[in-house]
C-alpha cells in the first residue's frame, strides 16, 4: 500500500490508496465466487481498474470445513491500469478455519483479516487441523483481526424475510461483502440491482440477501470495525465503454463476432469439460444469432461433427481442454489432410491426465504444435488475457478461413475464469474476414480441382455440397496435387507434405512482427506467451522503478512465429522466458534460433506472482 | 429436376475392390437407385470411415468424404445438423460402425439425425487382411484368433433397435431389387436409418451368407418381412413366426391358426416386437429376417435444432452483437 495520507483519531477516517488486494476464502458451498463477483462488479461500476483470480476445487461440494474444500476469490482494484490480481492480499476474509488455514500464509504482514468468528468452533477447528483456536492463541497478532459474528448477523437480518431452515445461512456471504463495501467505500447500488434482478422470481431470497448485505454494512459502521476505511479512486483508463466479463465469455463473443465478420453460420460442437464448458454455455444461449451448438457424445464426435459442418460451409469450431484435445488429435489431422477450416480451442488446465481441472497451466504448447501423427503443421495462437481472447478468436478464425486449415487457439484456466475491465470494441469496425465459396469450375475442361491452390496463400478452394457441377471427394488418404485424387506416388507425397508445411510457414508474412515493449536498449528481454502477460509486464514495471532497464515482448502467434522474432532475440544478450510449464517455448526458441534463453518455470497450478518474475529478472541482471 | 442415369453417379476413379467382392453389387445398386431417387446430385453427400466399404465415396459422383475409422456418423451428424437441405449417406462396415465407431453409431441413431447409414456387414476385417470382427461368429478361426474367437458378436439390427433407431432394415448384396427397395424406404424416411447389408467377402470370409443365398438354403431360411402381412416363409410357406412369452419363434405353420401368426408392423411405436423379430437369428444362420424391422415417425434432430433457432429469432429478434457485448453491464470512461 502506498500514499498513506490519513491520520488516525477517534472517529473513522478514510485512507486513500492507489491499489488494494482482497481475497475471500471459505467452503466451496459458501458462495465465495459469487461474493467475489459482486464485489468486482461494484468496483467496476465505480471505475477502478481491476483483475480477478478465482481459485476453486474441482469438486462441486468438497467435504465442508476441510482444506481441500476451500474456494477463494482474489481481486486487485486500483486507480491505475493494473495487470494482475496481485501477489499477496492486503485483506483476507476467512469464512471458516479451513479458509483461514489455506490462505493465511499469503496475507501481508499487518494486513486486515476478517473472520466469521462463529465458524471457529471445535468441530471446524479440528477439521482444519488446528490444535488451538487461532483467534485466541495469539498466532494472528501480526494482523489487524476483525472478528464478525456472521451467523448471528445473518440470522437476525433475514428473520422477517420468509427464508427459513438451512436457507438462512446461505446469505452469509452477503454479510461479508456488505462489510467489505463499507470498509472499501464501494457503491452499494450495483449489488442491490444485481440481487433484485437475479432473484426477481424468488423475492424472499432477494430480501434475505439484501438484508444480510445491509447488516454487514451496518456492522462496519456501528461497531467501527476498523478505524480506517479505504478508498481507491477511479482509474484513468482509456476512454470508452467497459464491461467486466470472464475470458470464456469474451472468447465466445469473439467467435460470434468472427462468424459475422466471416459471413458464415457458426457451428460449435463439443463435449463438456472443465474449464472450457462455459464457452458452450454462452454460445448455446444465443440461438437468435443463428448459432448451432452441438453437445456431442464424446470429444471425438465433437471435432468430427465440426469437420462435417466445415465441409458443409459453416464456421466450425470445437473446444475442449488438454485431455479432450488428445482425443481429437486424429481428427485434427484429418482436417489438415482435407484442408478444411476448423478452429480448435484448448482452454488449458493442469495435467497430465485429469490433473488439476480447475487450475492454471500452460503445458499444452508443444502438444498444440506437435501433438498429431505425421507431418501435420497448423497455426497456433494464444490469448494473453480475458480482453485479448476476443481479438484472438477473430484472428484464429481469419487464419483458418484464409488458409483453409485447422487452427489451435490456446487459452487457459486463468483467462477463462478471470476478469478484467474490457474496453468494448466498435463492432462496425470488425475486419471483413470472409472467404467466398468457390461456385464455378476451376479446371481447364470445366472440371473442379479441389487441390488447385491459390498462388498467394496456397489455400485450396472451398466448394460446399449443394453447388452444382463441383461434386468432389476428399478424405484422409494422401491427395494428388491439384486433382485431389488418391495418390501414393512418392514425388506427390513429398510435394504435398512440403505444400502443407509451406502454407503454414507462409502465414508469417500475414501476421504483425513481434513488438518489443519498454526499454528496447535493455540488456534483458523477457518474452512470454499466454496468460503470463500481466505478471511479466507488472514485473517489468517494478524493475523500471528500480531504475533498471528491461524489454518485454509477448507472442500471440506461436506457429508460425512472427518473421522478425529471430532478429529480435539476437539483439538481447539475456533472454528470460517465464512459463507455467517446464520450458516449452524456451525449447522451441532454442531449437529454432539457437538463442541462450533462460526459463522461469512454475508448475503449481497457480499463476506467477509478480515478485517471482521480478526476482528472477534481478538475478539475471546482476549475474 | 435433372434426370440421371446410373452412369451419372459413376466417377473416373478405378474401383479397387477385390474381384468378386460384394461391394461391387452394392455400388451398382446404390448408383442405380440414386439415378431415380429424385434428388439433385449436388445435394447428395457420402461420408465413410475406414475399411474396404469406406472407399465407397470415391466411386460416387456426388460430394463425399472418406474420413477416419469409426467417425463417419459423427462427421455426417455435423454436416446434416448444419445443412438440413442435403441428403447425407454414411457408408460403413462391421468393424468401422460396431467396433471403433460404436459410440457414434448408437448416438446418431438415438438422436434421429437425418442420415442414412449403410452398414456393409461381411463379418470380417478385410482391409487389415482377415481378423475377426464384432459380428464374427463365436469360435471363428482367423489370423488373430487361431484358437477360435471368444468374442460374443453383436446383432447389428438388435443394437440399432436397442438405440431406438427410427428406421432399421436388413438386406443382402446379392439381391439388388431388395436392396434398392430398402434404399428407397430409407430415403423416404425422415430421420436416421440403419440399413444392414450382408456383404460377401470372397477373399477372407467367403460364403458367410450361404444360408441366405444358396439355392436350397435361401428357400429354407430367408424370412421376408412385409408390412401388414403375416410372417410366413419356407418352402410353400410352411413356416410361420408367432409371439410366445415375449419372444418371436419359428413354428410349423400347420401347428398354428392364422390368427396366431405375427402380422408384421414396422410402424409400431414400441420397438419391442421388432427387437423380438431381430432375435430370431443372431446372424445369417438358419431362419433370418430380411427387410424393414422398424419405420416410425419421430422429428429428426436437425429439424428440432432449426426450430430452436427460428423460435429464438422470433422471440428476441435477430442477434445484435453490439447489444450482446454490453449485456452484462457496462460503464463509460471519458
Amino acid at each position: 500500500m502506498t500514499e498513506e495520507t490519513a491520520t488516525l483519531d477517534s472517529k473513522v477516517e478514510t485512507l486513500e490508496l492507489d491499489k488494494i488486494v482482497i481475497r475471500l476464502a471459505g467452503d466451496s458451498g459458501d458462495g465465495m465466487q459469487l461474493a467475489g463477483a459482486r464485489f468486482t462488479d461494484a468496483s467496476a461500476a465505480f471505475g477502478n481498474d481491476l483483475s480477478t483470480f478465482p481459485n476453486f476445487p474441482a469438486e462441486i461440494r468438497a467435504p465442508a470445513g476441510t482444506l481441500p474444500g476451500v474456494s477463494s476469490f482474489q481481486i486487485q482494484i486500483a486507480d491505475f491500469d493494473i495487470l494482475t490480481a496481485g501477489d499477496e492480499p492486503d485483506c483476507l476474509v476467512a469464512m471458516n478455519p479451513a479458509g483461514l488455514k489455506a490462505n493465511i500464509a499469503d496475507l501481508r504482514q499487518g494486513g486486515t483479516l476478517i473472520v466469521n468468528q462463529e465458524a471457529f468452533d471445535e468441530r471446524n477447528l479440528a477439521k482444519a487441523g488446528y490444535a488451538s483456536n487461532p483467534l485466541t492463541d495469539g498466532s494472528l497478532d501480526s494482523f489487524q483481526l476483525i472478528k464478525v459474528p456472521m451467523d448471528t448477523l445473518t440470522k437476525e437480518a433475514v428473520k422477517d424475510t420468509g427464508v427459513t431452515g438451512r436457507d438462512v445461512l446461505r446469505s452469509k456471504n452477503f454479510v461479508a461483502i456488505g462489510l467489505l463495501a463499507w470498509m472499501f467505500n464501494r457503491p452499494t447500488e450495483p449489488t442491490v440491482e444485481w440481487v433484485n434482478e437475479k432473484f426477481g422470481r424468488k423475492p424472499e431470497v432477494a430480501a434475505a440477501n439484501l438484508a444480510a448485505f445491509r447488516a454487514g454494512h451496518t456492522f462496519g459502521e456501528v461497531t467501527e470495525a476498523t478505524r480506517v476505511t479505504i478508498a481507491i479512486k477511479p482509474a484513468k483508463l482509456a476512454p470508452g465503454s467497459y464491461t467486466n466479463v470472464t475470458g470464456n465469455t469474451t472468447l465466445a463473443w469473439g467467435l460470434i463476432a468472427a462468424a459475422q465478420a466471416a459471413k458464415l453460420p457458426l457451428f460449435y460442437s463439443t463435449y463438456p469439460i472443465t474449464p472450457a464448458s462455459d464457452i458452450l454455455h454462452e454460445l448455446s444461449r444465443h440461438k437468435n444469432f443463428g448459432i448451432r451448438t452441438f453437445q456431442a457424445e464424446d470429444e471425438i464426435a465433437g471435432v468430427g461433427a465440426a469437420i462435417g459442418a466445415a465441409f458443409g460451409g459453416s464456421l466450425a469450431i470445437t473446444g475442449s481442454s488438454g485431455p479432450g484435445i488428445a482425443l481429437k488429435s486424429e481428427a485434427i489431422s484429418l482436417a489438415i489432410m482435407t484442408e478444411l477450416p476448423l478452429l480448435v480451442i484448448n482452454v488449458q488446465r493442469g495435467g497430465p491426465s485429469t490433473g488439476l481441472p480447475t487450475k492454471v497451466e500452460q503445458a499444452d504448447l508443444l502438444f498444440a504444435l506437435f501433438g498429431r501423427h505425421g507431418e501435420s503443421p497448423l497455426p497456433v495462437v494464444a490469448a494473453s488475457s480475458p480482453s485479448d481472447a476476443f481479438d484472438v478468436a477473430i484472428e484464429a478464425v481469419r487464419l483458418a478461413l484464409k488458409y483453409m486449415t485447422p487452427v489451435i487457439l490456446l487459452s487457459d484456466n486463468l483467462i477463462a475464469n478471470g476478469t478484467e475491465p474490457w474496453r468494448i470494441p466498435d463492432v462496425d469496425s470488425l475486419p471483413d474476414i470472409s472467404v467466398p465459396f468457390t461456385t464455378t469450375p476451376n479446371g481447364a475442361d470445366g472440371s473442379y480441382l479441389p487441390y488447385m491452390r491459390d498462388v498467394q496463400t496456397f489455400a485450396r478452394p472451398w466448394a460446399v455440397p449443394g453447388t452444382p457441377g463441383l461434386e468432389h471427394r476428399i478424405g484422409g488418404l494422401e491427395k494428388e496435387a491439384i486433382t485431389g485424387n488418391v495418390s501414393y506416388t512418392p514425388a506427390n507425397h513429398q510435394l504435398m507434405t512440403d505444400s502443407r508445411a509451406w502454407k503454414i510457414k507462409n502465414i508469417e508474412n500475414d501476421i504483425p512482427p513481434v513488438a518489443v515493449m519498454g526499454d528496447e536498449d535493455a540488456e534483458i528481454l523477457v518474452l512470454g506467451w499466454g496468460s503470463t502477460a500481466g505478471s511479466i509486464e507488472a514485473a517489468a514495471r517494478r524493475i523500471r522503478r528500480r531504475e533498471k532497464k528491461v524489454a518485454t515482448a509477448h507472442l500471440r502467434h506461436l506457429n508460425p512465429f512472427p518473421s522478425n522474432l529471430g532478429e529480435v532475440l539476437s539483439r538481447y544478450p539475456k533472454i528470460l522466458i517465464p512459463e507455467l510449464n517446464s520450458g516449452q517455448l524456451r525449447l522451441l526458441l532454442r531449437a529454432e534460433f539457437l538463442c541462450p534463453a533462460e526459463g522461469l518455470n512454475k508448475m503449481a497450478g497457480q499463476p506467477f506472482q509478480v515478485n517471482e518474475i521480478e526476482t528472477k529478472i534481478m538475478e539475471m541482471l546482476e549475474a | 429436376m435433372t434426370t440421371y442415369t446410373r452412369s451419372d453417379f459413376q466417377t473416373d476413379q478405378e474401383v479397387r475392390w477385390c474381384p468378386g467382392c460384394g461391394d461391387y453389387t452394392i455400388l451398382a445398386a446404390v448408383q442405380g437407385f440414386m439415378a431415380g431417387m429424385g434428388v439433385e446430385r449436388e445435394k447428395i453427400v457420402f461420408i465413410s470411415g475406414i475399411g474396404c466399404s469406406s472407399r465407397f465415396p470415391y466411386y460416387m459422383n456426388t460430394y463425399g468424404m472418406h474420413s477416419i475409422h469409426g467417425r463417419a456418423p459423427a462427421i455426417a451428424s455435423g454436416l446434416a445438423a448444419s445443412r438440413p437441405d442435403l441428403s447425407v449417406w454414411v457408408v460403413t462396415g462391421d468393424g468401422d460402425a460396431l467396433s471403433i465407431g460404436g459410440n457414434h453409431l448408437i448416438h446418431s441413431l438415438r438422436r434421429n439425425m437425418n442420415i442414412k447409414i449403410l452398414l456393409f456387414n461381411n463379418q470380417i476385417y478385410g482391409l487389415t487382411k482377415g481378423q475377426y470382427s464384432p459380428t464374427s461368429e463365436m469360435g471363428k478361426m482367423t489370423k488373430s484368433t487361431p484358437a477360435g474367437s471368444i468374442d460374443y458378436p453383436f446383432n447389428p439390427v438388435s443394437l440399432a433397435l436397442g438405440a431406438e433407431a427410427t428406421f432399421v432394415a436388413r438386406t443382402i448384396d446379392m439381391d439388388r431389387p431388395h436392396t434398392q427397395a430398402i434404399l428407397e424406404a430409407a430415403h423416404a424416411h425422415r430421420g436416421s436409418a440403419l440399413v444392414e447389408i450382408y456383404q460377401n467377402c470372397n477373399v477372407f470370409n467367403d460364403k458367410a451368407f450361404l444360408q441366405l443365398t444358396g439355392k436350397e438354403e435361401r428357400v429354407q431360411n430367408r424370412i421376408d418381412l412385409e408390412a401388414g402381412k403375416p410372417i410366413v416363409f419356407g418352402p410353400d410357406g410352411s413356416k410361420a413366426v408367432v409371439l410366445r412369452d415375449g419372444s418371436a419363434v419359428v413354428v410349423d405353420r400347420s401347428t398354428v391358426s392364422d390368427a396366431e401368426i405375427l402380422v408384421h408392423d414396422p410402424t409400431r411405436s414400441d420397438p419391442s416386437v421388432a427387437f423380438a423379430i431381430s432375435r430370431i437369428s443372431h446372424g445369417p444362420y438358419g431362419p433370418t429376417p430380411m427387410g424393414i424391422f422398424r419405420d416410425v415417425v419421430r422429428t429428426p434432430y436437425e429439424d428440432l435444432m432449426a426450430r430452436q433457432l427460428v423460435d429464438a429469432q422470433g422471440k428476441r429478434g435477430a442477434g445484435d452483437l453490439a447489444k450482446l457485448i454490453r449485456s452484462q453491464g457496462s460503464w463509460e470512461v471519458s
